[in-house]
């Protein structure tokens, strides 16, 4: 066969590979490249939507990281929540979880209980609790002080609104419960069958048996929990909002993240930055860094723990 | 790939990417005022009016416009966001707003710089209109930016002051202060404590109190936003220091910021029936015409009395002025049919029977001098104060800047610092805002 031949087959070959990935390729430049080169080209240019963009440099840069008053405390924000409201739903809903998988009657009422709170609208459950967790008419605060207890300030108070939001995420917590109940029943019984005849206590069991199986689904509940971490946006505004008792109309002005800037997370400064300032520069920065920060966090977890590979896979 | 490398290949790729982003993204903007008003033609109308009542009263409006002009028919949508309107304005077409109103005057100043609405001037001086005899001093000052006026009053909101007639009675107060230093004093007489919380609270100074804002506050002191240079003057004009000092003396006076944050959260929301003016907790309410309404409507279990706010007592002889904004109406630059839709904006905006009758049906200020005088107006003996308000030619607004609300949220912000005691120096703070309201400005540039 000539060279010219096989050079033609090659090309033939590449050819029909390409026209099978097609679909993928074609929703992959234009749902994720073009708006990832868009986004970096606006984060150099200055635009307000009205007039043609124009080149300027690193002004946005700079603006966002050194002037904009609102960055730094909502990075602040995002990465606590990052640290601390993944961890605790991941930890909740393993918990949960394992509970479930161990009740013998009424399952499927549990179950249901469980779930139903992620059914709720983000926005009428982060209303909810904001009324649930009034400081002052609140049901959770009459409880609290009729038990003798402390009454936290939640919504109100800039040291309390973040956990209360980790509140809020661990009672919609259904998403990562059926997925680690899923993968709980799917551990293969003979290991625990075989710990247990080697005196294992329950500890250990879920130690060395039910981690190692479940940990590709520990990885992913990590990953996908900080990707949608990185993207808060409806209940840390509608609870600041709320709280704050301001409803934004003439003479009034949106406030980003009451109290005192405790609720205000990275994507409520892209819209803040893009849809209120009109300065889409600007929010494309803030825009990229959360891309950055995002693929940052994913490329570290998948890289210490070995990606989304059992342990006896690999 | 034969005879190119990966590398070129890759440079080659993003450079036509980017040259086709370029392209593809950049808004028009321009103008075509060429149109003949007086053919039958149709022009779309968006406002952001939702509540039924609201509605009617744009229907019958458009209903006397169409009348007076027969040949101009519009197509109006309703219940429409300035983000929406900002989109519409930015892409244009058949389907997109010849004439857009917003709730806001903050976008005033993008809107103009911008080029997103047209610039109004030369309309009015073709029709003989002149907007310095036509509107209210304040209104006219929020409709224009830097000699553009890309926007038209269409009907206002004025700020006074709402007290409990009832609770001033038992107080031994006969009248309602007229200046910051009797205010505070009869603030302080009309707080009944209890416990740790109030019975009554005279006065909410919290600059979350509702209305209660610093625009609000500021609004009474008369003073100059920015210099002639254009920067911020927040540090330089003496009545921002005496606003801050003013509100953050009766937070001190009335129990401190965290008590009376507390007791805030305890209390109704702004719209509803529970409203704290409604239901007695507080006495005295710093808000807008529409509060009488709504005030009425709760059915009080005391008599409401109106006034205008105070103001500090240096200024005693302009007691009667008041904070004003409003709606605003403009033309698209976008639009193809300007000089019938500038039919439409005059008619909205400067006939003043359609403006009265309006205004009966919405119960705003009316945005005229001829329709606040107008004897067609019905409104309670109280809603007077307003209009007087609207009318008094010391009456302040906010103006407007290139980035629209953006140094007022600034101001704001440092307010919640400051009355939190998380600031203390007065002077240093005002310094940094003023920076920042400036280095705002200059990126919005």
């Amino acid at each position: 066969m000539s060279t010219y031949t096989l050079r033609a087959k090659h090309r033939r070959s590449t050819l029909r590979t390409l026209a099978f990935l097609s679909p993928w390729l074609i929703g992959f430049a234009v749902f994720f490249a073009y708006p990832l080169l868009s986004t970096v080209y606006f984060s150099f240019m200055h635009y307000d939507g009205f007039k043609p963009p124009s080149w300027s440099g690193t002004k946005n840069w700079t603006y966002v990281f050194a002037h904009y008053p609102f960055f730094w405390p909502a990075l602040r924000n995002t990465l606590w929540l990052v640290a601390i409201m993944v961890t605790l739903r991941v930890a909740f809903g393993l918990g949960v979880g394992l509970l479930i998988t161990r009740i013998k009657t009424a399952t499927g009422v549990f179950r249901t209980l469980f779930y139903l709170p992620y059914l709720a609208p983000p926005v009428a459950a982060t209303m909810a609790f904001a009324f649930l967790l009034n400081p002052g008419t609140g049901p959770v605060n009459s409880l609290l002080e009729k038990a003798g207890l402390p009454t936290p300030g939640w919504f109100n108070d800039p040291a309390w609104s973040k956990p209360a939001l980790t509140l809020l995420a661990l009672w919609g917590i259904g998403d990562l419960m059926v997925i680690f109940m899923a993968a709980l029943l799917d551990v293969p019984k003979e290991q625990y069958e075989a710990a247990e005849l080697d005196g294992a206590t329950p500890w250990q069991r879920f130690r060395y048996v039910t981690l190692p199986n479940i940990s590709p689904i520990v990885m992913f509940a990590v990953v996908t929990g900080v990707i949608q971490t990185m993207q808060y946006y409806t209940q840390p505004l509608i609870a600041g909002k709320v709280a704050s008792g301001v409803i934004q109309g003439a003479g009034t002005q949106f406030e980003p993240g009451y109290p005192d800037k405790s609720t205000l997370t990275l994507p409520q400064l892209v819209y803040n930055l893009g849809f209120q300032r009109f300065d889409y520069g600007s929010a494309c920065v803030v825009a990229l860094i959360l891309f950055v920060l995002s693929m940052a966090f994913t490329a570290l977890l998948m890289r210490r723990r070995g990606g989304l590979i059992q342990a006896g896979d690999r | 790939m034969p005879g190119i490398s990966r590398k070129t290949a890759l440079a080659l790729a993003a450079s036509a990417s980017i040259a086709l982003l370029a392209t593809a993204c950049t808004g028009q903007s321009g103008s075509a005022a060429s149109d003949d008003a007086s053919k039958d033609t149709t022009i779309n109308f968006w406002h952001a009016w939702s509540a039924p009542a609201e509605v009617k009263a744009v229907q019958s409006l458009i209903a006397g416009f169409e009348k007076a002009h027969p040949n101009i028919h519009v197509n109006v949508v309703g219940n429409m966001t300035d983000d929406k309107i900002n989109q519409a304005l930015r892409t244009g077409g058949d389907k997109a707003p010849d004439v857009i109103s917003s709730f806001t005057t903050n976008s005033v100043g993008r809107f103009c710089s911008s080029g997103a609405l047209v610039d109004l001037n030369p309309f009015f001086e073709k029709s003989g209109v002149d907007p310095e005899k036509t509107f209210p001093k304040a209104m006219n000052q929020y409709t224009q930016f830097d000699g553009n006026r890309c926007a038209v009053p269409l009907l206002g909101d004025a700020y006074g002051l709402y007290y409990n007639k009832t609770a001033f009675e038992k107080a031994g107060i006969t009248s309602p202060p007229k200046t910051w230093s009797e205010f505070g004093k009869d603030a302080k007489k009309l707080t009944i404590p209890e416990g740790d919380t109030y019975q009554q609270l005279g006065f909410m100074p919290n600059y979350h109190g509702w209305e209660t804002t610093t625009e609000h506050y500021l609004g009474q002191f008369s003073p100059t936003y920015f210099g002639k240079d254009g920067k911020s003057n927040v540090a330089e004009d003496p009545a921002f220091e005496n606003a801050f000092r003013l509100q953050k003396k009766l937070v001190d006076e009335l129990g401190g910021y965290r008590k009376l944050e507390t007791y805030r959260s305890k209390l109704g929301d702004e719209w509803g029936p529970k409203h704290p003016f409604h239901t007695g907790q507080v006495a005295m309410q710093l808000d807008g015409e529409w509060r009488l309404g709504m005030a009425l409507a709760a059915k009080p279990t005391f008599e409401i009395g109106v006034a205008p706010l105070p103001v500090p007592d240096d200024q005693a002889d302009q007691y009667g002025k008041g904070y004003i904004t409003g709606t605003i109406a403009g033309i698209a630059a976008t639009s193809k049919k300007q000089n019938a839709a500038w039919e439409l904006v005059k008619y909205m905006t400067t006939d003043t029977d359609a403006v009265v009758d309006f205004s009966n049906a919405i119960h705003n200020v009316p945005s005229t001098l001829a329709a606040l005088k107008s004897p067609k107006l019905t409104y309670d003996p109280r809603f007077k104060t307003f209009l007087e308000i609207a009318a008094n030619p010391d009456s302040t607004t906010a103006p407007a800047s290139v980035n629209g609300g953006v140094y007022l949220t600034t101001i704001q912000e440092f307010g919640y610092a400051y009355e939190s005691g998380k600031v203390t120096d007065l002077k240093k703070g005002l310094r940094d805002t003023a920076r920042q309201i400036d280095t705002d400005i200059a990126q919005a540039k």
